[in-house]
């Protein structure tokens, strides 16, 4: 039921297949397959309670799956911890609070790459001459794209705003140099104008850098704006997998899944 | 098992009376004083874990209570000649007036903040006895004075009659506690464990319903102390210190905590295992220092392993056995079971949980 | 002279005060990472302290023991949380209490039988004749002196290396948020499990710091234990500041009562202890430095 967006080679850089997952007695994931494209923005859409955020949390481990497999490159990666999910390259920016709000802004930049090979690492071609000047360099280009953060480094992440705090998230996510970058409902709680600067920066990692980008919204609307292809949920299930022009013409999808 | 109903309870009591009564004819001297141990140490770990288990209010310092109703009975006994149930009667309200005064004290405290309270709380009471020893007797205590009544004849043995006097008063506390337990004061106790908040805007006064909690098992722990004056003789700082605070709570969280049952499972192993690890060491001929460390040990031991094998405590074990063989009870599972509301999520659930509460779809 | 005796009693509270904050912050250390109380504290200091006397009296040097003791600390702190107290991590959380008293009469009775139950007496780093300026006497003595000093020093070298290193920020985001933390691809339970050791390491120096005038029994850190846990309580278990500062308080308000109420006041330290407790958490449920929450209605 699911057409993969597919890239060069064709293989998905993220693939989920036969996924199913809960919380004690409740399943909220009921098999469930889908494909991100390498370097495309795919829409995870539905309404309260569909399973989007429960997707999320199986695929960076926060949750253990019940059954299935996350594929990532061929790799079968359900079932590990969140720490070895993010070494393998996928980052997980969660709904909520992202930051933590008793360490400055440096450190929770510094936080985003502890998931760096450390010196004793034996992964081939990951033990870097001066790992301190690479750390130095991954900070100095985060605060070269994202100016307010940069005036505000040293200040505890408490004294954000609500748009700065999900800069900072992000750019701590992309500090940890995922292939694969979940965003659950980056825009919640933001005003208007935020948001639409948030859904920018989306569009431009995508673009720019190669990102695969896993994008939960309630907001359909402005999701499937910037979406390449989107994916429904409900009740645990995927109900239609499209590009995402072909999405936001079905009307009647639109009205009974996504509310517009 | 929930006994909803009085007669049920009463029923229940009356039997374990007789099977009581009979095994303290039937055993030893040893056995009977083990008898009494065990229905002073229920009465005392019943009140706590109502506290700790329904009301949610971690109390290290129960032993308090019970010096409190142990020294009153001493003196009441010794200085006024009442007949003890007199006395006990006076050593509960005693205990309720100090629990509540302790209940209004630790009003807004919580966790950890409550726990360091009630745990200096019990080591401090004792050292009252020691700074006014003209009237406590300091170091040494006070003797207390008990003898069998006339109508059971002069051969009736005192340890017989001292385990029928402390079973009949635990029994007596285990079924006023299970009415308080189901009844609206119960239901507010586990509002008020489980969400505050919640409570408050249903309509529950919540201090007053924590201070009650408080009180009520002051007025256990008092019994309890009472009944330790008459079946040791004896009250004396060292029978009181924190050691015996912190046995009532491992009792009552080893047992199965906010579960009655579980207080008597918890104070079996509580009495017996220590006397139990003792016998074996000593009967294995070992040396004073190292043969009197072993059952030490050997209890620290015995706590840790219970903790890790039945989360739930015993009561919450045996529960789990009893529906790996028939199958789940619908009649079971009701709202008023303690223990299954504090059922918590198996390990893998529990962070998963712990995230839910952060998100939702 | 009453000045003299006023600063006495002030000098000594402020040694026990240390001794007290050495507990409450190995106390906070944990409450921080793993949202337990470890009352087995006070007996993995005792058993370190064995360790320490067994080694000063085969090697007869002191150092030698004192180095022993606190690498004794940090392995049974680490020890203890990887074998004990990692299965009650999603539990309720009673059966981490009853776990750590478990434990901690688990070592009472190991120390019993490794090292036998009769009190020893522990030897002091430096001399314990009171300090004198010109004919005055201070009340400490040298060996007193290190013992503020040692505490202090071991507190600030934690303090910056949480505040400077790596391995620090890793601990604090796990403390913060342990979900972040474990995304970013921090090892959690790495860091708790080193919050364990550093909390042993800890309680050890002040097992071998208070010994000297204790003596060492099993039972000998019962009493510091629970001191140390109220001092803990009074600062607020989130705050290692809070952690000092009540030890302090509570050293030198127990001082002046055992120095001021004479032999009735050595019987009343507890009860004053309650009061000072009492009091503090009557205006701040959360103790001093806890940071006011917010309650959502």
């Amino acid at each position: 039921m699911s057409s993969a967006a597919v890239q060069q080679d064709g293989s998905p850089a993220l693939a989920v297949d036969g996924l199913v997952a809960g919380y004690g007695g409740v399943i909220a994931l009921d098999g469930v397959s889908i494909s991100a494209g390498t370097a495309a923005i795919t829409a995870v859409l539905g309404a309260n309670g569909a399973g989007k955020t429960t997707l999320l949390r199986a695929v960076s481990g926060m949750i253990k799956p019940r059954r299935g497999r996350v594929l990532l490159g061929g790799a079968d990666l359900a079932g590990r911890s969140p720490e070895q999910i993010v070494r393998a390259g996928i980052a997980h920016v969660t709904e909520g609070q992202g930051v933590i709000p008793e360490l400055t802004v440096e450190e929770n930049l510094r936080v985003g790459m502890m998931s760096w090979p450390g010196p004793l690492s034996r992964a081939p071609g990951s033990r870097s001459r001066n790992p301190r000047a690479e750390r130095a360099a991954a900070l100095d280009e985060a605060y070269g794209r994202f100016r307010p953060l940069a005036d505000r480094r040293r200040k505890l992440a408490a004294t954000l705003s609500g748009g700065e705090r999900q800069m900072l998230v992000i750019a701590r996510a992309l500090l940890s140099r995922p292939h694969v970058l979940l965003l659950d409902e980056p825009s919640l709680g933001l005003a208007p104008r935020i948001m639409a600067q948030v859904m920018d920066l989306v569009v431009r990692l995508s673009r720019e850098q190669g990102l695969t980008i896993v994008l939960v919204e309630q907001n359909a609307r402005s999701a499937l704006a910037v979406a390449d292809h989107g994916v429904v949920l409900n009740l645990g299930r995927v109900v239609a997998s499209a590009d995402a022009q072909t999405l936001a013409a079905d009307v009647a999808l639109r009205h009974h899944y996504l509310g517009f | 098992m929930t006994m909803q109903t009085l007669p049920r309870r009463l029923g229940v009591a009356v039997v374990m009376a007789v099977i009581v009564g009979f095994l303290s004819i039937k055993l030893n001297t040893f056995r009977d004083y083990q008898i009494a141990e065990v229905a002073t140490e229920v009465t005392a770990v019943a009140g706590l874990t109502v506290l700790t288990g329904l009301s949610g209010q971690i109390s290290l310092g129960n032993g308090a209570f019970m010096a409190i109703g142990g020294y009153t009975t001493a003196l009441l006994l010794m200085h006024l000649n009442w007949p003890f149930f007199a006395a006990l009667v006076a050593s509960a309200a005693v205990a309720a007036a100090a629990g509540a005064i302790v209940g209004v004290a630790a009003a807004r405290l919580r966790g950890p903040y409550l726990a360091g309270a009630t745990l200096m709380l019990g080591v401090a009471l004792p050292s009252v006895a020691y700074a006014w020893p003209g009237v406590f007797g300091g170091d040494q205590g006070l003797n207390v004075a008990f003898t069998t009544p006339a109508f059971l004849g002069a051969t009736f043995p005192l340890t017989r009659w001292q385990a029928w006097v402390s079973t009949a008063v635990a029994l007596v506390t285990l079924v006023l506690l299970a009415n308080l337990c189901y009844s609206r004061t119960g239901r507010n106790w586990r509002a008020v464990r489980d969400d505050e908040v919640a409570a408050a805007l249903d309509g529950v006064n919540v201090a007053v319903t924590r201070i009650l909690a408080f009180v009520v098992s002051a007025v256990c722990a008092g019994l309890a102390g009472s009944l330790l004056a008459i079946v040791t003789s004896l009250v004396a700082p060292g029978a009181f210190t924190i050691t015996l605070s912190i046995s009532l709570l491992t009792a009552a969280v080893i047992g199965g905590l906010g579960s009655l049952p579980g207080a008597l499972w918890g104070s079996l192993v509580i009495v017996l295992v220590p006397t139990y690890v003792t016998d074996v060491a000593t009967s294995h001929g070992l040396s004073s220092s190292v043969g009197s460390n072993i059952p030490i040990a050997a209890y620290g031991v015995v706590l840790i392993l219970v903790m890790l094998v039945f989360p739930q405590g015993i009561q919450g074990g045996l529960r789990r056995l009893l529906t790996a063989f028939t199958g789940p009870d619908p009649k079971t599972r009701t709202r008023h079971d303690a223990s299954a509301a504090h059922v918590t999520p198996s390990a893998d659930d529990a962070s998963a949980s712990q995230h839910e509460k952060e998100g939702t779809s | 002279m009453p000045v003299v005796e006023f600063l006495q009693f002030t000098l000594s509270g402020v040694v026990f005060g240390m001794i007290y904050a050495a507990i409450a912050l190995s106390l906070v250390l944990i409450w921080r990472g793993t949202r337990l109380l470890n009352y087995a504290q006070g007996g993995m200091a005792m058993f370190t302290t064995y360790v320490a006397i067994e080694v000063i009296y085969h090697t007869g040097s002191y150092w030698a023991g004192f180095v022993v003791a606190l690498a004794a600390g940090v392995v049974l702190g680490a020890v203890c949380q990887l074998t004990v107290i990692r299965p009650t991590m999603n539990k309720p959380p009673l059966n981490a209490v009853i776990v750590t008293i478990g434990l901690l009469i688990l070592l009472e009775g190991l120390a019993g039988i490794f090292f036998g139950g009769q009190y020893r007496s522990f030897p002091a780093a430096f001399s314990i004749t009171g300090l004198k300026v010109g004919s005055t006497p201070l009340g400490v003595s040298r060996f007193d002196v290190f013992v503020v000093a040692a505490v202090l020093v071991t507190t600030l070298a934690l303090a910056a290396a949480f505040r400077y290193t790596s391995v620090g920020l890793r601990m604090r985001a796990s403390a913060f948020n342990a979900t972040i933390a474990r995304l970013s691809g921090i090892r959690v339970a790495r860091m708790l499990t080193i919050g364990w050791a550093l909390a042993g390491l800890l309680g050890a120096l002040a097992g071998v710091l208070v010994s000297p005038s204790t003596f060492l029994y099993p039972n000998s850190m019962d009493a510091i234990f629970v001191f140390g846990f109220t001092a803990a309580v009074i600062g607020g278990l989130d705050s290692p500041v809070g952690a000092v500062v009540g030890g302090l308080l509570l050293g030198i308000a127990l001082s002046y009562v055992a120095g001021y109420l004479g032999s009735k006041g050595s019987e009343l330290t507890s009860l004053v202890a309650l009061g000072i407790l009492v009091v503090v958490l009557m205006i701040r449920p959360d103790g001093l430095f806890s940071a006011t929450k917010v309650r959502r209605v």
